[in-house]
């Protein structure tokens, strides 16, 4: 199992760096010089010289890729343009806040995901399944800004429940939370009653039911096991799709998470910030499939000692 | 009879209720099973003996529902049992091995464990014991180094020993009776010739009464004290197995006995009478065996025959032993 994993994390090293290189090279093909852009037009061109060699700009890409990739690894991403901080600093600032709302989503989405596909499974064709499956049809087909927006306007504008924006109080984070983690709640409402459907069909739950189990014994005994081993996966793999989605949620709600950040440097061509925002963001997500692989591993005993 | 029955069965009546219509699938079945005796089920596919089984054990899912009839487990009768009452029975009094060892064990749990739970869920005792138990019974079926296998999956089993695994859940509350649904059919000769015996000691050491159910005569010959053949939902002869054997009388049981296998050679389906099953939505309307049988006459399309006696312990459903006995 543990060279499982080794050769996973060796796999993600060269995807990273893909990344890393990728969007260096789009940010510098983009026409529009930084400095510039920083500066305004109306600036001495001698004086947006100076800044670009003290900046490194003037340098070749590759030379200037190899120093960023350098001083990365020493957990240095440069400096902002705008904010004229240290990018490390600041990512590390924003991050708890899109932890906090990304943690508060996953919480939503699982709990009500699954709790909500178990109920609709047990009721296949009745009345709460058609309402769950409903409300979590809704949530797949919804972008999350549709959602984050209709709920912030329906609960913050109108019925006035949930303060507008921000993300100082438990009572400002439910809305961006509901937002973020319907989208999953629903896939993973519909792949656990679907699973669990389908798992109900085979020959081990009859054996659990004769040999005397009742029938919530069956399901949380014999069932659930067999039927949540895939959605735990998905649920992790969940992990990166809520990561953009709080790009989208944090703007809506003015969270001040990296979403925002990355918003915002986007908008003020703020390249460290951006890139190291990315490359956060990255690391964050290769981390999230390895875990939840690792998880799976740890699930399921054919798995376990296959490999 | 003479011995005292554990599990009467009465006119019991199951039925399927598909978009096409209703399907008569148990279509009043009376089986008696005597204490410690074991009972042979035979018949081609599709005629209804896992249903019956099922229904015994109230397993039936939907479309299909037990429509009628009466089940007495040891004077007791189980037809209409609360699910919580049911679970009570279920397992502890009476039990079931199915058809499909590969697939009736639950394959994210250790298979010693999947056995103490039937253990720890009728009887009063500690972990430990149950295990302890568990260890025995394993011994018991032939499984070989008991302790160690306690904690392999079951995709670490052969399909035998996955069998031994359900035959020592099913035996290790010491049922009163235990159904045996075709428990060799998926593995090979040797491996069911041995399974086979270890079921008739352990019925013999407990006293524990058995329902095999088979389409192999060889097997019946074999193991049973006992047979019932069936047909279409109904049991169309049944006597004591020498009896059976030396006093063949319906054309259909006489079909099913011409097609023994050689001991060497298994047949997995019998299909060796002339013609099809029917489809049972739309069954003949006199005896259901109208269709194929060589010695049908005109009554035997238009009226359907009782079960007759023939001898003191053999009934047949065939016209021409009618008023016989
Ligand atoms: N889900 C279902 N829907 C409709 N009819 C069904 C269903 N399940 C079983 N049946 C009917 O019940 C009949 C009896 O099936 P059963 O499984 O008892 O046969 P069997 O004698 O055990 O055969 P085999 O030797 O193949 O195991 C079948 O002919 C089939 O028509
Ligand atoms: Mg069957």
């Amino acid at each position: 199992m543990w060279s499982r994993v080794g050769k996973r994390i060796a796999i993600s090293i060269p995807v990273l760096v893909g990344v890393v290189l990728a969007i260096f090279v789009m940010l510098r093909i983009v026409p529009g010089d930084p400095v510039t852009t920083m500066l305004g037009e109306h600036v001495n061109p001698a004086v947006i010289e100076k800044i670009s060699r003290e900046m490194g700009l003037d340098q070749p890409v590759t030379v200037q890729f190899f120093q960023y990739v350098f001083h990365a690894l020493q957990g240095d991403f440069g400096t902002s343009y705008r904010l004229n901080r240290n990018v490390t600093g600041i990512i590390l600032d924003a991050f708890p806040n899109t932890v906090k709302l990304s943690l508060l989503a996953a919480v939503v989405a699982w709990v009500i995901g699954i709790v909500a596909g178990i109920v609709a499974a047990v009721r296949q064709n009745r009345l709460l399944d058609r309402l769950f499956m409903g409300c979590a049809l809704m949530g797949v087909s919804m972008p999350v800004f549709m959602t984050a927006l209709v709920l912030q306007y329906v609960f913050a504008f109108k019925l006035k429940w949930f303060p507008v924006s921000g993300f100082d109080s438990v009572k400002a984070m439910i809305l961006p939370a509901i937002a973020l983690g319907w989208n999953s709640a629903g896939s993973i409402a519909r792949m656990t009653r679907s699973n669990l459907v389908e798992v109900m069909q085979n020959d081990y739950i009859r054996t659990a039911r004769a040999k005397g189990l009742r029938e919530h014994g069956v399901i949380v005994g014999h069932a659930l096991k067999n039927a949540m081993l895939p959605v735990v996966t998905m649920m992790v793999l969940q992990i990166s799709s809520m990561l953009s989605g709080a790009v989208l949620t944090e703007s809506v709600f003015g969270v001040p998470g990296i979403g925002r950040l990355a918003v915002n440097a986007i908008e003020t061509r703020d390249m460290p910030l951006l890139q190291g925002t990315v490359v956060f963001t990255t690391i964050l997500i290769i981390a999230g499939n390895l875990a939840a692989d690792l998880l799976y591993n740890v699930l399921d005993p054919r798995i376990r000692e296959g490999a | 009879m003479r011995e005292s029955i554990v599990l009467d069965i009465k006119d019991l009546k199951s039925h399927f209720f598909t978009a096409k219509g209703v399907a008569p699938a148990v279509d009043g079945v009376s089986i008696q099973v005597p204490a410690g005796k074991i009972i042979g089920v035979v018949g081609e596919s599709g005629c209804g003996k896992s249903m019956t089984a099922m229904s015994v054990m109230g397993l039936l899912r939907y479309p299909g529902r037990v429509v009628g009839g009466t089940i007495t487990l040891d004077g007791r009768d189980i037809t209409h049992l609360s699910a919580k009452e049911l679970s009570k029975v279920r397992g502890n009094e009476i039990s079931m091995i199915f058809q499909e060892p590969m697939t009736s064990l639950n394959p994210v749990y250790p298979v010693g464990k999947q056995v103490r739970e039937a253990i720890l869920l009728h009887q009063k005792v500690s972990k430990a014991e149950a295990k302890e138990r568990v260890v025995e019974i394993f011994r018991a079926v032939g499984i070989p180094e008991p302790e160690k296998r306690y904690y392999n999956y079951p995709h670490q089993l052969s399909g035998g020993l996955r069998q031994r695994v359900m035959i020592g859940m099913a035996m290790v509350c010491r049922p009163k009776v235990m159904i045996a649904d075709e428990p060799t059919t998926a593995l090979d000769v040797t491996i069911e010739a041995q399974i086979l015996r270890l079921m008739k000691k352990l019925c013999e050491e407990q006293g524990t009464s058995i329902i095999l159910i088979t389409h192999n005569m060889g097997v019946v010959a074999e193991v049973c004290d006992y047979v019932y053949v069936m047909y279409a939902g109904k049991v169309m002869e049944q006597a004591e197995t020498f009896e059976l054997f030396d006093h063949t009388s319906h054309p259909y049981t006489r079909g099913l006995l011409n097609s023994i296998p050689r001991l060497d050679e298994k047949a997995r389906r019998l299909h060796t009478i002339e013609g099809v099953v029917p489809n049972l939505l739309h069954l003949p309307e006199g005896c259901s065996f109208c269709t194929r049988c060589s010695e049908a006459k005109k009554r035997c399309f238009v009226e359907r025959p009782d079960l007759y006696q023939v001898g003191e312990e053999h009934k047949v459903r065939c016209f021409q032993y009618e008023g016989e006995a």
